[in-house]
């Protein structure tokens, strides 16, 4: 029997009358990246603080390292390191003393602990900073100590919490490098929480939470290999009249999503000039493509993965 | 190093608790605010009250400033651990605290870490102002000292542990001043540190039941001794006995505390 570093089994939880996790099982393999892909309030949170030792679940399992989150927290967080979405780094201490006092916490002392400081610190290039105080650096680099601190008591599992949430655009793709390296030079696994489709597709696997369900897991190939066609998407001055027109006019089954209308049609691309000139002047832009992990949501819950559902789900999620 | 089942104790007890030293002297403005507002009380008040002040059963050469002294000593230790467990609150708001409560360390160790450095800060403090002993007339000498520090770590202890377990569940520092001056300073104000409770007072049983009125009655007794008359004053090792239960429910308490919101053991 195959042993996974992550698993968990019917995983619930609910808070009052809400339930924030409905049954999720899943399992991660070794040494793989794998993406918790869904929306804000879709689950990803709660998952995240139960498979941390931070929450405990209403019903079912999660064990990590073949031991159970809730039973056997302290040997779970023996083989856990985390990486939270609002750094877990005290802004008065210098970078050293960060990863000192994080070592410590996990029995690490002396030189053993000072080597594999520095040797850590390299690996993330944040040596150079070693005595300056966490509050000066920016973002990406707090993230970086953040990530550094984790990783020295060498956990097995390394979990993060939506780890590119403030970073630029160039720290972001820095974050991405940092997760291939750790891919390539070790086998540590690595789940992580993710609300962009982009970021989920660079994971060797990926699940779809949305409303506490988990929709959907497999590798992005796979996941993108569910829409058995490409997917066109129009947009126009009046959507919804589009859409009826192109379903009443080609047969297709089209839908309105943020303003465009999305088609799902093989070899797309084929398609692009009759449909242009079959309704001269409504079509203002037409793109034509492979379905993408966000094509995947849309048709799994009929919902956007992006900002609109923030918005409408009420605002800014308050932090348990 | 490890305890039940791949925990860790002393060793991040003493990093929890050397990080609060080098937080405290990088924010020197918490020295003034713990050390300046009892010393300028007990100037103030103490001087005040003037040359009238007698108490029947006292030593008749008491002043009131002498009286006030080891009052205004358990101020400074209710003051500097009671503001030093804010830091539960900043460590919260910072992301600190999240990273120390996924780490494999016992309840029991973080607990431990967070009031030994309060309590080291408190101590610290009410010993920089015990050197203005002599000034007022109270005695300060070998033997006061040998009864005075443990009589300052154990009211320091229980005191940081009340402001954990008042710190804990708050998400933001804005309430507690409220709590501050609602459950705590009364504590203290009925503690006889302000005035002795009088034979036929209902201010006799409230002293009696506060815990806090023990502290200040043992630090009194480490100043002058059992010798002294002093009215309903317990005796110095009764006062610390009651004090080390204080201190020892206060950091179940906050044991307990941490387990319920961590979520899991």
């Amino acid at each position: 029997m195959t042993v996974y570093p992550v698993e968990t089994d019917r995983l619930r939880r609910v808070f009052g009358a809400r339930v924030a996790l409905d049954d999720v099982s899943f399992a991660v393999r070794e040494g793989e990246v794998f993406g918790l892909l869904g929306p804000n309030g879709g689950g990803k949170t709660t998952l995240f603080r139960i498979l941390s030792t931070m929450l405990a679940p209403s019903g079912g399992a999660a064990r990590i390292c073949s031991h159970d989150v809730e039973r056997e927290a302290p040997a779970v967080r023996s083989c856990l390191g985390v990486v939270f979405q609002s750094p877990s780094l005290d802004p008065h201490l210098t970078v050293a003393e960060n990863l000192r006092y994080g070592g410590n916490l996990y029995g690490l002392r002396g030189a053993p602990l000072e080597a594999r400081m520095r040797e850590t610190a390299e690996a993330l290039r944040v040596a150079d900073r070693w005595s300056e105080r966490v509050k000066t650096l920016s973002g990406g680099l707090q993230r970086r100590v953040e990530i550094a601190k984790s990783l020295l008591p060498r956990p097995r599992v390394l979990l993060m919490d939506e780890p590119s949430t403030g970073l630029d655009p160039v720290a972001r793709v820095d974050l991405w490098s940092i997760i291939g390296q750790l891919r390539a030079e070790s086998a540590m696994t690595v789940v992580l929480t993710t609300h962009l489709m982009d970021e989920a597709a660079r994971c060797d696997r990926a699940a779809i939470l949305h409303q506490g369900k988990l929709l959907a897991c497999d590798t992005p190939e796979a996941l993108c290999g569910m829409i058995g066609a490409d997917v066109l998407t129009l947009t126009g001055r009046e959507p919804d009249r589009l859409a009826g027109r192109v379903q009443a006019e080609f047969g297709w089954a089209a839908s309105v999503h943020d303003g465009a209308v999305r088609v799902e049609v093989p070899r797309a691309h084929e398609q692009v000039a009759r449909i242009v000139e079959a309704f001269p002047g409504e079509i203002l832009a037409v793109t034509a493509g492979r379905p993408t992990l966000e094509d995947v949501f849309v048709r799994l819950t009929g919902e956007r993965l992006g900002e609109p559902f923030f918005e409408k789900a009420g605002g800014r999620r308050k932090r348990r | 190093m490890s305890t039940v089942a791949g925990s860790h104790f002393w060793g991040p007890v003493f990093a929890l608790w050397q990080r609060d030293m080098i937080r405290f002297l990088r924010q020197k403005n918490r020295i003034i605010g713990a050390l300046g507002a009892p010393l300028v009380f007990w100037v103030l008040i103490g001087s005040g009250v003037g040359p009238g002040f007698r108490l029947p059963g006292w030593p008749a050469d008491m002043t009131y400033l002498a009286y006030f002294f080891p009052g205004t000593v358990v101020l400074i230790l209710l003051f500097t651990a009671v503001f030093s467990t804010i830091s539960v609150i900043e460590d919260r708001r910072e992301g600190f605290l999240q990273g120390v409560l996924v780490a494999p360390v016992a309840p029991e160790a973080i607990v431990l870490g967070k009031l030994l450095g309060g309590t080291t800060l408190a101590v610290g403090q009410a010993l920089l102002f015990c050197l203005a002993a002599p000034l007022a007339g109270v005695p300060l000498d070998a033997a006061v000292l040998a009864r005075l520090l443990p009589a300052l770590f154990v009211v320091g202890f229980a005191l940081t542990g009340l402001g954990f377990l008042v710190a804990w569940p708050l998400e933001s520092t804005q309430v507690f001043p409220a709590i501050m001056n609602v459950l705590i300073m009364p504590l203290w104000l009925l503690s006889g540190a302000l005035f002795p409770a009088a034979a036929d007072s209902w201010m006799r049983y409230a002293v009696a039941v506060n815990p806090v009125a023990y502290g200040t009655a043992a630090v009194r007794r480490a100043f002058y001794g059992d010798g002294a008359s002093m009215g309903l004053v317990p005796g110095y090792g009764p006062a610390l006995a009651v004090s080390v239960v204080f201190a020892a429910v206060m950091f179940a308490l906050s044991v307990w505390m941490v387990r319920r919101r961590r979520g899991t053991v």
